[in-house]
């Protein structure tokens, strides 16, 4: 079961980097995404950046499995970053120290509870936090940006606490050095 | 392969122009007044555009303060005061009766005669001659229901007023933003985005609209001009762009930027663009309100920690806490000159999200709404009565009204997808 989860997983990331042509984020890339961890049930899928990172001249790092995850959770109302996921962080910021030429856009989100305005605000809290700490560990600041898209772009759609707490996340996006011109 | 593309597109097209919103009475108040609005006589040979008396009744209804007779529980269905037996209509325990006629007047032009009987003291109250064309008689017939509600409980009609809003299908992938009558009649739609639309304010002439478009590289503030269909961008700074509220003079408008690193509470002249600074703190400062002096503006703010109602004087830069009771209130709108602040509130952790009232003089607060899961985006009719929310019922998302003081509530679901993000416009005259 858990095996045909991944190879499930991995055909569907394989068709998304097939499909994706730029960097951007596009909506109906996200509601890919939706549809995959409502599917699947499972979490680590929410990136669209893992296209950029696979490229031939990032061949080598991509050996740090860590640098496939690229959701970090957050608690209700928090922007901390959660001890449990530090690790993570660390391995990319390990990757964008190593490679000054990539860079990142983080994504801040909410799940639905609260209003609209205040979760746009925590959202960038996310995505700033995360962000901060990076810098923290050495990446540089102009390789880092942020964005908040409140709770306007939940990963999955519903009312109760699991799909809420998979909806309170920071996503970590590749951009190809080519977008940077 | 094509002809499977146009029937998508068709499908899109139906799904996306027919998100029309009804109305669910679920609560009127105790004590509301027996009015009988009897059929309308109508002289002409074709049918009538429009159930004028059918509109106004439900407005009435749909205000809480009056019980409306069903036309078939009437004994007669009067157009003359000779016919108009107040004897029959008191056995009907009705105390007001209204009755008019409607006639042909040229081209195109209708007239309707209306007048409104107090039943106990048989006595005239009100009566008005109107004239419009056939796409204006739900005009007519919302000023007449206006009239009424004046006249009865001597407040200010809303009927006439309309409301914006942003409906959505389930995956969030098409967005429009709409307006339509207070009744939910009568929908158009002003702005269509893949993108999310949110935070939609009116200018206080009721010709504008501000709201937020939350694009792939982040939110940003426009302001549409609702005749010509022209939008404006006022902001985009880096960071947030968000929570638009235009000032009571429609010259200014409050928002919220984080282009210095944090959200903070701006103001701007949208004439000579120049900008303000109103808050400075390290917490989250956002959804910026106008009081009606203009000279204060209500916000949330992080800074205790969760999120509260403060008030700033643009004088003085004097920054008062308004809000104690709960864990969570925000996104405020006053209500009656300021008197009252509506607002979303939490009163614990894990507790359920509610519209709250709280008398700013009083400093009193009360929870309004108890059916509808996870409240909020609350807006307040110009007469300061009701409130129109946005809020989950059974798994989707609908717009619900309640009174300022709880006693009246409904619900305004749309007939397909979701609705949310609800705007009450200012009175047009």
């Amino acid at each position: 079961m858990q095996l045909n989860k991944l190879f499930a997983l991995s055909v569907l990331s394989l068709a998304i980097m097939g499909c994706e042509s730029t960097s951007s984020i596009s909506d109906d890339s996200a509601s890919i995404n939706g549809a995959v961890i409502e599917e699947s049930q499972t979490q680590p899928v929410g990136d669209n950046g893992s296209v950029d990172v696979v490229t031939e001249e990032h061949a080598e790092a991509v050996a740090d499995p860590l640098l496939e995850q690229k959701v970090i959770y957050f608690g209700y109302d928090r922007a901390e970053i959660l001890p449990e996921f530090k690790e993570v962080l660390n391995a990319h910021a390990k990757f964008l120290v190593a490679n000054p030429q990539s860079s990142i856009v983080f994504e801040g989100h909410c799940d639905e509870r609260g209003t609209v305005e205040y979760n746009l605000a925590l959202g960038e809290r996310r995505a700033n936090s995360v962000k901060s700490y990076l810098v923290v560990q050495g990446v540089s600041p102009s390789q880092l940006d942020s964005v908040s898209f409140g709770e306007e772009r939940p990963a999955m759609i519903g009312s109760e606490e699991s799909i809420w707490s998979q909806n309170r996340r920071a996503e970590i996006n590749y951009r190809t050095a080519v977008a940077n011109y | 392969m094509m002809k499977r593309f146009i029937w998508l597109c068709l499908i899109l097209v139906s799904v996306s122009a027919k998100a029309e919103l009804t109305i669910e009475i679920t609560q009127g108040i105790a004590s509301s007044i027996p009015i009988s609005v009897v059929p309308m006589k109508w002289s002409g040979t074709t049918e009538l555009p429009e159930n004028i008396a059918g509109i106004v009744r439900s407005d009435l209804e749909r205000s809480g303060h009056f019980s409306v007779l069903s036309p078939d529980d009437m004994l007669s269905h009067p157009s003359e005061l000779e016919d108009v037996y107040f004897r029959d209509w008191r056995l009907l325990k009705q105390e007001y009766v209204v009755i008019a006629q409607i006639k042909l007047n040229g081209q195109d032009q209708y007239q309707i005669r209306y007048q409104l009987f107090d039943v106990f003291n048989e006595r005239e109250v009100l009566t008005q001659t109107l004239t419009a064309k056939a796409n204006q008689l739900r005009d007519i017939a919302h000023r007449i229901s206006d009239e009424i509600y004046e006249q009865l409980t001597g407040i200010r009609g809303v009927f006439s007023t309309r409301i914006a809003y942003v409906t959505t299908n389930p995956m969030r992938t098409h967005f429009n933003l709409a307006i339509a009558d207070s009744d939910g009649a009568r929908e158009k739609v002003v702005m269509s985005s893949k993108y999310s639309i949110f935070s939609p304010a009116w200018s206080p002439d009721g010709k504008r609209l501000a709201y937020v478009l939350l694009e792939d590289s982040g939110s940003k503030v426009y302001v549409q001009d609702l005749a010509t269909g022209d939008k404006q961008l006022v902001s985009a700074n880096k960071g947030i762009n968000s929570a638009p509220a235009f000032s009571p003079d429609g010259n200014k408008l409050a928002l919220v930027l984080s282009k210095d690193g944090n959200p903070e509470i701006y103001v701007v002249d949208l004439t000579t663009r120049h900008w303000i600074r109103v808050t400075n703190h390290y917490a989250i400062d956002t959804e910026p309100n106008w009081m009606p002096d203009g000279q204060h503006i209500i916000f949330t703010s992080g800074r205790a920690g969760k999120p509260q109602i403060y008030r700033v004087s643009l004088e003085s830069g004097y920054i008062e806490r308004l809000t104690f009771e709960g864990s969570y209130n925000a996104r405020a709108r006053l209500a009656q000159d300021g008197r009252f602040l509506v607002m979303v509130h939490q009163s614990a952790k894990g507790e359920p999200f509610r519209i709250a009232s709280m008398d700013l003089t009083r400093g009193l607060l009360q929870i309004l709404t108890s059916d509808t899961f996870l409240d909020e985006s609350p807006s307040v009719s110009p007469n300061g009565v009701m409130v129109m929310y946005a809020a989950k019922y059974n798994k989707r998302s609908i717009l619900a009204a309640v009174s300022v003081d709880g006693d009246v509530k409904f619900l305004v679901p749309s007939k397909s997808g979701d609705v949310r993000e609800p705007a009450w416009g200012p009175y047009l005259n």
